[in-house]
């Protein structure tokens, strides 16, 4: 029978790996989830703890998934901290995902905002030039850059790393080397997810310069099935109209770069 | 000649039948504005309280094999006063305030600070199955009722619906302390007190443990009682509980309200569904030639 993606199914946690001190890669085996597409997320089931939305990560076995959690507060440590052999409860795929281009294309990620880059990098095509550009706070906290290479190594690609403080790449914000590239290149495709500014400050160099981009929203979410409310950005509810939206259509929302709503619905300054 | 969609429920006059229930989406102004375009004939807000609240942690939502939906999610909203100023600029939608509080001043604090709001009419949430000291457990209690109920028709003379559920005082006699009271409408009804337990983890799978059950399973209920409602009683009805098509909305019709409202559909079916069952009403009333949704009301009861 076929599963129903709102009923959650529990799985079993059956590696970890350290990616950071302070993130967490935490795999286990579903087909669904092995299969979801490049920016789709899940709702995750901590027992006793919280429900967490999450994107999808992939894994480099068949048939397996995973998550990619940085400790923040006591739900994402929570799930920081589950151990191999530990249960699980999974909901979902939700979420649409991104229009993939083809050609030259920029892909920006910040923190765990990497992970929905990741499974995009698995479909890009033979012929597409792909630069990827990752943000961190310092040495200590980048991932990913060598899986990113793995990911490229029959592609034309660079992979770039930008740390706040200079302790590792180039120096500065990741934005930064997102304006300067955009000027340079005229790029089919722009694609980013991580800290709302930093998406932010993407979807405004690329799109003002009448290049495509999309961008992977994060929201307070408690459904996750467009019923509670508590997504919403202007009038677009981030869990069944997104997480990915264009360029286009975010330059007109009023909400986005500027403001998100608490766990009570109150609209706060990003 | 098109049918025509508009209905009276007692005193609150709308263009279209099917209205958005309270607590499903309804936290932004913006939201409002693209469900009405979409088709709602109002919509009711989250039920606000005089205070923020968070409400519970996650889960707070859980699908029901079969379907229908389980929900704690603890009645959070960003408060009155917030939510007032927030609607301030509405000139277009009819919007229904829901309300919750534990005593007749709450209610009538934060009447007053939508004084300055378009207000279609306020929904009184006597029925909330999971938070305690509103909703039910003043539902369930007749002098509290009683003293709400006048208190804010005191307060106010936009219309007010009380909004009933099943609780341990009979339904039944919650509308009659209501209408005594001087309500002007009743919305019948809220989500069924329930739960649900995975069995691999061996737990309560919502943070709460309890939460109210909503769409499908619960149609055949919310039918009953508004039956029931307009058997015993001459009072406006607003239908609600898992209403998810046109043949739903009609059923209710039919079994004596003026109005329907909607939430759990809108999980399945996304928010098209209001086109589409205006679309259905509306095409039904042209088979059966009536002209407005007043001459169905009731008509089951005829036979
Ligand atoms: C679509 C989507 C995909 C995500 N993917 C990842 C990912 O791959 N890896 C990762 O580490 N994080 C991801 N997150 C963020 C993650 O869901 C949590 O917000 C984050 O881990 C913080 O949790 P916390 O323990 O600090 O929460 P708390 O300490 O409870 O709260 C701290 C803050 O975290 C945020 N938060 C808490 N709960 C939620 C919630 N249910 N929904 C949204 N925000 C919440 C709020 O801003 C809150 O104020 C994603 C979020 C979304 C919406
Ligand atoms: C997520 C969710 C939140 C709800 N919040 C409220 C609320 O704040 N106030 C209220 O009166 N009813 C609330 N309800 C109940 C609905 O308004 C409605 O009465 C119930 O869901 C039955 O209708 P449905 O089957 O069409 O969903 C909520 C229901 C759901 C599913
Ligand atoms: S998370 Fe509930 S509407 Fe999006």
């Amino acid at each position: 029978m076929q599963r129903n993606h709102n009923h959650t199914t529990i799985v079993t946690v059956e590696k970890v790996i350290d990616e950071t001190p302070t993130v967490r890669t935490l795999v286990f085996s579903d087909e669904v989830m092995s299969n979801v597409l490049p920016g789709q997320f899940a709702m995750v089931w901590i027992p006793g703890i919280n429900e967490l939305p999450m994107s999808v990560m992939i894994s480099d076995e068949s048939g397996k998934a995973a998550f990619t959690v940085r400790k923040h507060g006591p739900s994402s440590t929570g799930l920081f901290n589950v151990k191999v052999g530990e249960q699980i409860g999974i909901r979902g795929p939700y979420g649409n995902s991104f229009d993939l281009k083809e050609g030259k294309l920029l892909l920006v990620g910040g923190g765990t905002g990497l992970v929905p880059m990741m499974r995009l990098l698995t479909h890009v095509k033979p012929t597409d030039d792909v630069t990827v550009l990752i943000g961190a706070k310092s040495k200590d906290e980048v991932f990913f850059e060598d899986l990113a290479n793995k990911l490229l190594a029959n592609n034309a690609h660079k992979v770039i790393v930008s740390t706040d403080d200079g302790s590792y790449g180039e120096k500065g914000f990741v934005t930064d080397l997102v304006e300067r590239h955009v000027e340079q290149t005229k790029f089919d495709g722009v694609y980013v997810c991580g800290p709302e500014i930093m998406m932010y400050k993407t979807v405004q160099s690329a799109h003002s310069r009448g290049t495509f981009v999309q961008a992977s929203l994060e929201r307070m979410m408690k459904c996750g099935v467009g019923i509670c409310g508590s997504c919403c950005v202007g009038e677009d509810l981030v869990c069944k109209d997104g997480t990915v939206f264009d360029g286009q259509h975010l330059s007109q929302n009023k909400e986005f770069g500027k403001f998100h709503r608490n766990k009570a619905g109150i609209l706060e300054n990003y | 000649m098109e049918p025509n969609l508009a209905t009276s429920i007692g005193p609150i006059s709308l263009d279209r039948p099917v209205m958005l229930a309270s607590g499903i989406l309804g936290i932004s102004l913006d939201v409002f504005n693209r469900l009405y375009r979409s088709g709602a004939g109002a919509v009711v807000t989250k039920s606000l309280s005089t205070e923020p609240w968070e409400g519970y942690p996650n889960p707070t939502i859980f699908s029901v094999k079969g379907g229908g939906w389980i929900n704690a999610v603890g009645l959070s909203n960003p408060g009155a006063e917030y939510f007032a100023k927030m609607i301030e600029p509405n000139k277009d939608v009819p919007i229904i305030v829901s309300l919750v509080g534990s005593i007749p001043e709450d209610f009538e604090k934060m009447i007053k600070q939508f004084e300055n709001c378009k207000v279609t009419a306020y929904e009184l949430n006597l029925s909330c199955p999971h938070v305690a000291k509103v909703g039910l457990e003043v539902g369930d209690d007749p002098e509290l009722v009683k003293k709400i109920v006048r208190t804010v028709k005191n307060s106010t003379n936009v219309p007010v619906i009380a909004k009933v559920g099943l609780g341990t005082t009979h339904y039944l006699n919650t509308v009659g302390t209501a209408i005594e009271s001087g309500i002007d409408a009743i919305t019948a009804i809220n989500t069924v007190r329930s739960m649900a337990i995975d069995v691999q983890t061996q737990r309560p799978i919502l943070s709460n443990k309890f939460g109210g059950l909503s769409g499908t399973p619960i149609k055949p209920i919310a039918l009953r009682c508004v039956y029931e409602i307009s058997s015993k009683y001459d009072i406006p009805i607003i239908g609600c509980g898992g209403i998810s098509d046109w043949e739903d909305a009609v059923e209710f019709f039919l079994a004596g309200a003026s109005a329907v409202q909607l939430g759990s559909a809108i999980g399945d079916n996304w928010i098209d569904v209001f086109n589409e069952i205006n679309t259905g009403i509306s095409q039904y009333m042209k088979k059966k030639n009536y002209s407005k949704i007043e001459e169905m009301v009731g008509l089951a009861k005829k036979s």
